[in-house]
C-alpha cells in the first residue's frame, strides 16, 4: 500500500483560530487521519519536516524573520502551499500596524504604553528573539502560494473541501456560501 | 406609451425607455451588470467603472451611457469579467478592508462583488494606506479606511437629504472623503437617518450601535450573490 500523503501545517503571525477551524471539521477528523499523515504541525507537535509533503497549510502572515524562515521551509517541502485565513492572505489584524512606523509601534509596546513597566527603557533584545519586520507581509508576497482559503477563520467546510479536492487532484471549486471573508 | 429603443446585450433583445441608461434598461430586463457607485435613487456618476461594458466595440460605463437604438452591448464576456475582477481587487488593496471586524460584513456590496467573482486573494500588492477615522458624531461613524470614493454619500446628501454634508478633497491617491465642517462630522448637520449614510456600499459610513445585529447566515449576501434579485426578474425564455 502506498504511503499516505503527508500534510504539514503552521501558524505564523496568526491566532491559531484557523487551526481551531481545522479541528472544527468534527467527526471528519477521523476520515482525515485515514486519508493523510501529519508532518510538521502543531497538531502532532512535530518541530521539523520528516519528508516531502503533498499539502502545506499556512495560517498567519509574516511579521518577523522566523515567520519568513518557516514559510520558506514550507515552500521547499510542500508540493502545494495553501494560505489559510485572512492573516495569511492579507496580513489580517497584525497588519493593522502597517501604516504606523515600526519605531512608534515598539515605543508604544515597550516604552510608552499605559501598562508598561520598563525602568531600563530598552526594547527586548535577547539574541534568541526573532527580529520584527518593518511591516506584516501576506504570505503570497514572500513565497509562491498556490491556493487561498478566505475567512477569519475560514469555515471548516472550506478547509475540508479544499483539502479533499487537492488530495484527490481535483480542481478546488468551493460553493458560493463557503467563500467568506469574515 | 412613448416609443421604446431596441438594442441588444450579449445578443439578448432589450427595450429601453427614452432617457434610460444601459444599466437601468438592463436592470428592468433582468440582466445584472455589476456596479458599485451606481444606485437607483442617485444621479449617475461613473466613478467606479465596475459596470464597464462594450458598446459597439468601445468600453463605456453602463451607468452613464444612455441607451440608444441599435446599440450592440457586450456585458458577460471573459475580457470584461476580467476587467471588473481586477477593478474589485484594486479596490481591496488600495484601502484597508478588514472584513473580519467590519460591521458591514455580509451586507457590503464590495465584499459581495468579490464573492460573486470568486476572488480568494487580490493579485496586486496591498498598499496599507494611512487613513482617518472620524467618530466625533454621536450617531454616525466615518471610517475612511473602507472608503472606495464612489460618491454615493456625496450625491445622496446633496440631492436627497438637501444637506451637502460630504464632498471630496485632494486628487489622485490623496483624494479623500471630507465633510462640510472645519474638522469633524460632529460639526455638520448630518444625522443617522440621512440617506447618505444608508447608501454607502461599504462600511465607511455607519450608523453607530447597529453593528452585528443580523446573525451570520442571514445577512444580505450570505446565501445569494449580489445581483440575484435583478437576475430573478428575467423572464424565462419561451421556446
Amino acid at each position: 500500500m502506498p504511503d499516505k500523503p503527508r500534510v504539514a501545517t503552521c501558524s505564523l503571525a496568526g491566532c491559531f483560530g484557523c487551526h481551531m477551524s481545522i479541528l472544527d471539521i468534527d467527526e471528519r477528523i477521523l476520515q482525515l487521519i485515514e486519508l493523510v499523515e501529519f508532518d510538521k504541525s502543531p497538531i502532532d507537535d512535530l518541530k521539523e519536516f520528516t519528508g516531502r509533503c503533498a499539502v502545506g497549510l499556512v495560517e498567519g502572515g509574516c511579521c518577523n524573520e522566523e515567520n519568513v524562515r518557516v514559510l520558506q521551509e514550507f515552500r521547499k517541502h510542500c508540493d502545494v502551499l495553501v494560505s489559510v485565513g485572512e492573516c495569511a492572505i492579507c496580513g489580517g489584524i497584525p497588519a493593522m500596524r502597517n501604516n504606523i512606523p515600526l519605531k512608534e509601534c515598539l515605543d508604544e509596546a515597550y516604552l510608552n504604553g499605559p501598562t508598561v513597566h520598563n525602568p531600563r527603557r530598552v526594547y527586548p533584545n535577547d539574541p534568541a528573539l526573532p527580529l520584527v519586520l518593518d511591516r506584516v507581509y501576506p504570505c503570497h508576497e514572500v513565497v509562491k502560494i498556490d491556493y487561498h482559503i478566505q475567512g477569519c477563520p475560514p469555515p471548516a467546510d472550506a478547509i475540508w473541501q479544499t483539502l479533499v479536492a487537492l488530495l484527490n487532484h481535483r480542481p478546488v471549486d468551493l460553493p458560493y456560501e463557503v467563500l467568506k471573508y469574515d | 406609451m412613448s416609443e421604446t429603443l431596441s438594442f441588444t446585450i450579449d445578443g439578448v433583445a432589450i427595450e429601453a425607455r427614452p432617457g434610460q441608461t444601459i444599466l437601468q434598461a438592463a436592470d428592468d430586463a433582468g440582466i445584472y451588470i455589476p456596479r458599485l457607485c451606481a444606485h437607483k435613487d442617485l444621479v449617475p456618476f461613473g466613478a467606479c467603472r465596475v459596470c464597464t461594458v462594450k458598446v459597439n466595440g468601445r468600453p463605456q460605463a453602463a451607468c452613464t451611457m444612455p441607451a440608444a437604438k441599435g446599440m450592440v452591448v457586450e456585458n458577460n464576456t471573459p475580457e470584461l469579467l476580467e476587467h471588473r475582477r481586477r477593478l474589485i481587487e484594486m479596490l481591496f488593496v488600495e484601502g484597508n478592508h478588514y472584513c473580519m471586524f467590519c460591521e458591514k460584513s455580509g451586507n457590503c456590496e464590495l465584499q459581495a462583488l468579490a464573492y460573486r467573482f470568486g476572488i480568494t486573494a487580490p493579485r496586486f500588492p496591498y498598499l496599507f494606506p494611512d487613513r482617518d477615522v472620524d467618530a466625533s458624531h454621536p450617531d454616525v461613524l466615518i471610517d475612511r479606511n473602507r472608503c472606495i470614493l464612489c460618491a454615493r454619500c456625496v450625491r445622496a446628501s446633496r440631492d436627497l437629504d438637501r444637506k451637502g454634508v460630504f464632498q471630496f478633497v485632494g486628487r489622485g491617491a490623496r483624494k479623500k472623503l471630507w465633510i462640510n465642517a472645519e474638522t469633524e462630522l460632529a460639526g455638520t448637520n448630518a444625522a443617522a437617518e440621512d440617506r447618505a449614510v444608508e447608501v454607502c456600499p461599504v462600511g465607511c459610513l455607519l450608523k453607530k450601535r447597529q453593528g452585528y445585529a443580523t446573525p451570520i447566515g442571514r445577512r444580505l449576501y450570505d446565501r445569494r450573490p449580489i445581483g440575484s434579485d435583478i437576475e430573478s426578474r428575467r423572464p424565462t425564455p419561451t421556446t
